[in-house]
């Protein structure tokens, strides 16, 4: 009697979540595998009453047209540039903070700001220091006035300017831009999860470590990274995952363009392909959107996996 | 006998010494690294900030300044205007609070009953649950477009609320914070004849309330920085939340942009962020290393 009261009430307190989650997550998961597998879905045909056959025809143009694998390409390199690379800086600046007595917190409250930010906002701050201040840009009277913060610095250092980001600039200087900026924002949660793992270490490892006149290096390699390994497993699983995601910081950087304004779409992502045929640019174009959310969800997954297995070799817990 | 003391002590000394003499190097170095990083990190901001209140003419000096030769408040006016932010900070600061209030009211409600209710099929619920926060967002916003589409809830507050307001991870994070309230507790106030809603808001809020307010700002914090959704489902005047209106009305890479202007609009946009990370540095972290989701 009292049993059966519960049951009633408990789903009365879930009613609410239950009845959006299966609005706009389940029924999502269930329309999503069917408009992939729809050929040539999409929503104006669909509303006008029209009728698709099931195949894989959606999956076939995404992956043979090119929009999609420019997409797969860029962000594949986004992520093996900027997780190893954020994972060791991280690493460092944690390690290192952590051995420091005043202006600890202090510098641990700086370093996680850019966390709090706008990621969209501070990337065009990021463009307007990369970017070289101009007008008629990229036609052959072009004014310079000036060029630019970093390259203000380059120059100052003997260096010659770079053109990063405006018309004409090449792909590598692009990613150069894009990686670091994507670094900058990806530190401070490598860092405070990081830094949260080191202050719970057992301070009687390294007090062993250095009654046996074991060098700082080797300390490192052999005690700190083994004992904080399930941490850097899930900051590299993350990173990976948040990579394969990247869309906001190209935006940020180049707008919705996707590139320098000469070279819209160089720069696309996975997802912003799959937003371009959701409703940007190439409307009713549903079904290849479907086709291509799927296939990052099984890069995900797999990448997921992969990590998850060599972590379970070299992870110590 | 006493010689050869003197002799290990000096020897030890030095010893000593030169040890300390390396410990400051090193010590040094590392704040050098450290205080390099920093400069690193709050460079961004700083150019940002000076940038906004220079004139235009000094902002294009083929010299540039790092401190503005005089301060041009003006910049953030025009910002005002040109990106109309007056009518983006409305609708974000409208649209973030009442979805984080309905967000907070529907999240307790789940992770009370996940919590300390009884229920058939509790536990594979929930884990269904879970298993849905694998799943890229990117997966689930193409059909809630067309369901909102056909709803005719485009270019409404309702779209900008209703769809995300649920969030599995927030139910997941209150009923971890709920399940370490002890169980004697609920067990004596059912005895004493309180009802369950009323222990809820009595005992369960109340002990909970460092994790609620961590997902309430997380939650504010999540509604001011979305960009997609917004863009795709409510792109017009009346209804566009501050990221997209703010990238929209910069967007224009031919021809002179005022940075300055752009600067001080950016500004504007970042401050708020900021005085929230001033005031909720604890619970903002503490949120985000339990979570590791931005927003």
């Amino acid at each position: 009697m009292v049993e059966s009261k519960q049951h009633w009430k408990a789903w009365l307190y879930l009613s609410p979540a239950i009845i959006l989650l299966l609005v706009f997550t389940v029924y999502p998961i269930v329309n999503t595998l069917y408009m992939a597998f729809a050929n040539g879905y999409g929503m104006m045909s669909a509303a006008g009453g029209q009728k698709f056959e099931f195949g894989i025809e959606n999956f076939k143009k995404v992956l043979e047209w090119g929009g999609f694998l420019t997409a797969m390409k860029n962000t594949l390199l986004l992520c093996i540039l900027t997780v190893p690379i954020s994972t060791i800086l991280a690493l460092l600046i944690a390690v290192i903070l952590n051995s420091i007595g005043p202006l600890r917190r202090v510098l641990q409250t700086i370093y996680f700001l850019p966390y709090v930010t706008n990621s969209i906002a501070i990337g065009m701050v990021f463009a307007a220091m990369f970017n070289i201040t101009g007008s008629f840009i990229g036609t052959e009277n072009e004014i310079v006035y000036t060029s630019g913060i970093i390259n203000n610095i380059i120059e100052f250092f003997g260096g010659t300017k770079v053109n990063w980001i405006n018309p004409g600039s090449s792909y590598w200087a692009n990613i150069f831009v894009l990686v670091i900026y994507i670094v900058w924002n990806a530190l401070p949660f490598k860092i405070l999860i990081l830094l949260g793992g080191l202050q719970s270490v057992n301070k009687q490892y390294y007090d062993a470590a250095k009654i046996d006149g074991t060098g700082k290096f080797r300390t490192l390699t052999r005690i700190t990274v083994p004992l904080l390994s399930p941490l850097i497993a899930y900051i590299v699983i993350t990173g990976f995952i948040g990579g394969f995601k990247e869309y906001s910081n190209v935006v940020g950087i180049f707008g919705e363009s996707m590139g320098p304004a000469a070279d819209p779409g160089r720069l696309n992502t996975m997802v912003g392909y799959i937003y371009d045929n959701v409703a940007g640019k190439l409307p009713n174009n549903q079904g290849k959107a479907a086709a291509a959310a799927l296939i990052l969800f099984v890069i995900i997954l797999a990448v997921t996996l992969i990590n998850l297995w060599v972590s379970k070799k070299k992870v110590h817990y | 006998m006493a010689k050869e003391i003197t002799v290990k002590q000096t020897n030890i000394g030095m010893l000593a010494s030169r040890q300390k003499f390396w410990g400051v190097v090193s010590m040094t170095l590392r704040y050098v690294f450290l205080i390099l990083v920093a400069v690193t990190v709050l460079f961004p901001f700083y150019w940002m900030i000076i940038s906004s209140l220079k004139t235009l003419d000094e902002y294009r000096s083929a010299v540039p300044t790092f401190w503005p030769q005089t301060l041009d408040f003006k910049n953030y006016a025009e910002a005002f205007e040109v990106a109309n932010l007056g009518r983006l900070f409305f609708n974000t600061v409208y649209v973030g609070v009442v979805s984080t209030i309905l967000s907070i009211v529907v999240t307790i409600l789940s992770a009370f009953a996940f919590a300390r209710l009884e229920f058939k099929g509790k536990n594979v619920l929930f884990a269904g649950l879970l298993a849905t926060m694998m799943i890229p967002g990117e997966l689930f916003t193409i059909t809630n477009y067309i369901t909102v589409a056909k709803l005719e809830w485009l270019n409404t507050y309702i779209v900008l609320i209703v769809p995300f307001l649920v969030s599995v991870f927030y139910i997941y994070l209150l009923r971890q914070s709920f399940l370490q309230i002890p169980n004697e507790l609920y067990l004596a106030a059912k005895v004493d004849g309180t009802s369950d809603l009323k222990y809820l808001i009595k005992v369960m809020i109340p002990l909970a309330l460092p994790t609620i307010i961590s997902i309430t700002i997380l939650k504010m914090m999540g509604a001011w920085n979305s960009y997609m959704w917004p863009r795709l489902v409510a792109n017009d005047e009346a209804h566009t939340l501050i990221t997209y209106g703010l990238r929209n009305a910069f967007t224009d890479a031919s021809g002179e942009v005022d940075y300055p202007v752009q600067m001080a609009a950016v500004a504007l946009v970042s401050i708020p962020l900021f005085l929230v990370f001033i005031f909720f540095r604890k619970y903002i972290m503490k949120g985000v290393s339990r979570s590791g989701i931005k927003g």
